[in-house]
């Protein structure tokens, strides 16, 4: 091969910018599922799942169980990463540097700064620039979005409300996302000063989005999805891909659900399919009004 | 042949980076998910992504077998990464039950150049791209464990082949799609126009 190759091999460079968010690239039309042991990641990969995120219980049970969340035990995410060879991607505390370090070392593909878990930082988010491994953090709003991404986020999620099986929080979060961004597509260059002052975000970011009309990262949608219709709504409301939690192992028959969700994201916007894969799931989990919800157990609201 | 239709596999993956790069090169473009849509292009890119989702996505939506007709009738592909490992006659490490589209005489290994902290990029020098090395972005890359006398290695990174052609069918085990470089999706568009 050496007649095709002639120049010697050129030093390669990790965690860049491009391979942090190429990485979010190849998930995209996807599903990424939690899951708390070994086998339901297999059940996972199995249905069609992009990746995994590992976690030592799903949201609805940390809302049950109360108590401070954390990162999850390091021989789990090991038994996890063992036993697929789908991403397998897990959450440190907002702000806990050092259980990102340990992800990091632990040699998971993502870690996910997560409201799902108790914050460690109640002013500080990590600073994502200093890892060589990528990070997806959640918003509710562009101007949030777009501060993870100063702090060098590689994906977005909306947040939605995680562990509740309810999709309202979901669809508020990812319209308004997609309605700030067009907001910004009508203003000239003046006024984007002000537009970046008003969405404290840094102006270049802001100046970036209303030239692409997109985040410059991929934007997934994530807590709150229970079924494949509540999958495809969010593909239609402008989502690239989505996370689901609780929602798949917490219904009736996950397998199942788990392959039904895979379908109707890649065919988000086929009725047809969507009613097909519909049928004979089971109960899905039972999920929880939001009204209900006490302020001080509202995830989204955990970061700023 | 004036424009060729091609088209882009959109069952997962990094779609419209590929979508976006073939009508930079005067392509004319389109999404495939179905048996009706495959059989309307003149040529197909298998994109970047997880091949065990595609993999599993082309078997249960009955596209499997109308994409190896194809492959078999001569028509272009070209697979990046995931893409690449489904345009592999074999694959060294496969999920249980993980189907290939086949066409190229090779094995490959998946994530052979490790996990994501291992993803990296780097100059790669393509054989039948002229000019600088394009910019290999690998990301959870493959490479070319081995190849048959019908299959050509284009290009190599630390003595592994991470580009292959045969035929009508070209794999690259990086992400050209993910760069403002255009030259393989180029070279493949003319592959395309060529087979016309």
């Amino acid at each position: 091969m050496s007649s095709t190759s002639p120049s010697t091999t050129q030093a390669p460079e990790t965690g860049t910018a491009r391979v942090k968010r190429g990485m979010a690239e190849q998930l995209k039309n996807g599903v990424i599922m939690d899951v708390v042991t070994p086998e339901q990641a297999k059940i996972a990969e199995d249905a069609g799942a992009v990746a995994v995120m590992a976690l030592e219980r799903v949201p609805a049970d940390i809302r049950k169980d109360g108590g401070v969340a954390r990162m999850s035990d390091p021989d789990m995410i090991d038994g996890i990463i063992e036993a697929v060879s789908i991403p397998v991607m897990a959450k440190s505390r907002i702000g806990h540097l050092v259980e990102a370090q340990v992800l990091q070392a632990l040699g998971v593909d993502y870690i996910d700064e997560s409201e799902v878990l108790t914050p460690a930082d109640e002013v500080n988010h990590t600073d994502k620039w200093a890892f060589t491994t990528p990070f997806v953090c959640g918003a509710t709003n562009l101007g949030e979005a777009l501060r993870r991404i100063a702090e060098g986020a590689a994906m977005i999620r909306s947040k939605g409300e995680a562990g509740t099986g309810n999709v309202v929080e979901a669809v508020r979060h990812m319209r308004q996302i997609k309605s700030d961004i067009s907001r910004l597509r009508g203003l000239d260059n003046n006024e984007l000063y002000a537009a970046a002052k008003e969405l404290r975000a840094p102006h270049e970011l802001v100046k970036e989005v209303a030239e692409l009309g997109k985040l410059p990262v991929v934007l997934f949608s994530a807590g709150g999805v229970a079924t494949p219709a509540d999958a495809a709504l969010m593909r239609q409301l402008g989502a690239e891909g989505v996370f689901v939690g609780s929602g798949i192992f917490k219904s009736g028959d996950p397998a199942k659900r788990a392959a039904a969700i895979v379908k109707a994201t890649t065919f988000y916007d086929d009725p047809k399919v969507i009613a097909d894969v519909s049928r004979g799931l089971g109960e899905a989990m039972v999920g929880i009004n939001i009204d209900t919800l006490p302020e001080g157990e509202r995830y989204a609201s955990r970061g700023w | 042949m004036s424009s060729p239709l091609i088209g882009v596999l959109a069952l997962q993956g990094d779609v419209r980076e590929h979508l976006a790069a073939l009508d930079a090169v005067g392509a004319r473009t389109t999404s495939v998910r179905r048996p009706e849509e495959l059989a309307a292009v003149d040529g197909l890119v298998i994109p970047g992504g997880e091949s065990t989702t595609i993999s599993k996505l082309a078997s249960v939506f009955g596209l499997l077998e109308p994409l190896r007709e194809r492959v078999g009738d001569g028509m272009p592909a070209y697979g990046s990464c995931a893409g690449m490992i489904m345009l592999a006659d074999k694959i060294l490490d496969p999920r249980a039950g993980q189907e290939t589209v086949g066409g190229i005489d090779m094995i490959v290994r998946r994530n052979a150049f490790g996990r994501q902290n291992e993803s990296f990029e780097a100059a790669v020098h393509v054989a039948g791209v002229p000019g600088d090395p394009v910019e290999g972005v690998f990301i959870r890359a493959p490479w070319v464990e081995s190849l048959g006398p019908r299959a050509e290695p284009i290009a190599e990174y630390d003595g592994h082949c991470v580009a292959v052609r045969q035929d009508r069918l070209l794999a690259t085990a990086f992400h050209p799609e993910l760069t403002g470089d255009h030259r393989v999706h180029a070279l493949f568009t003319e592959m395309v126009r060529t087979a016309g």
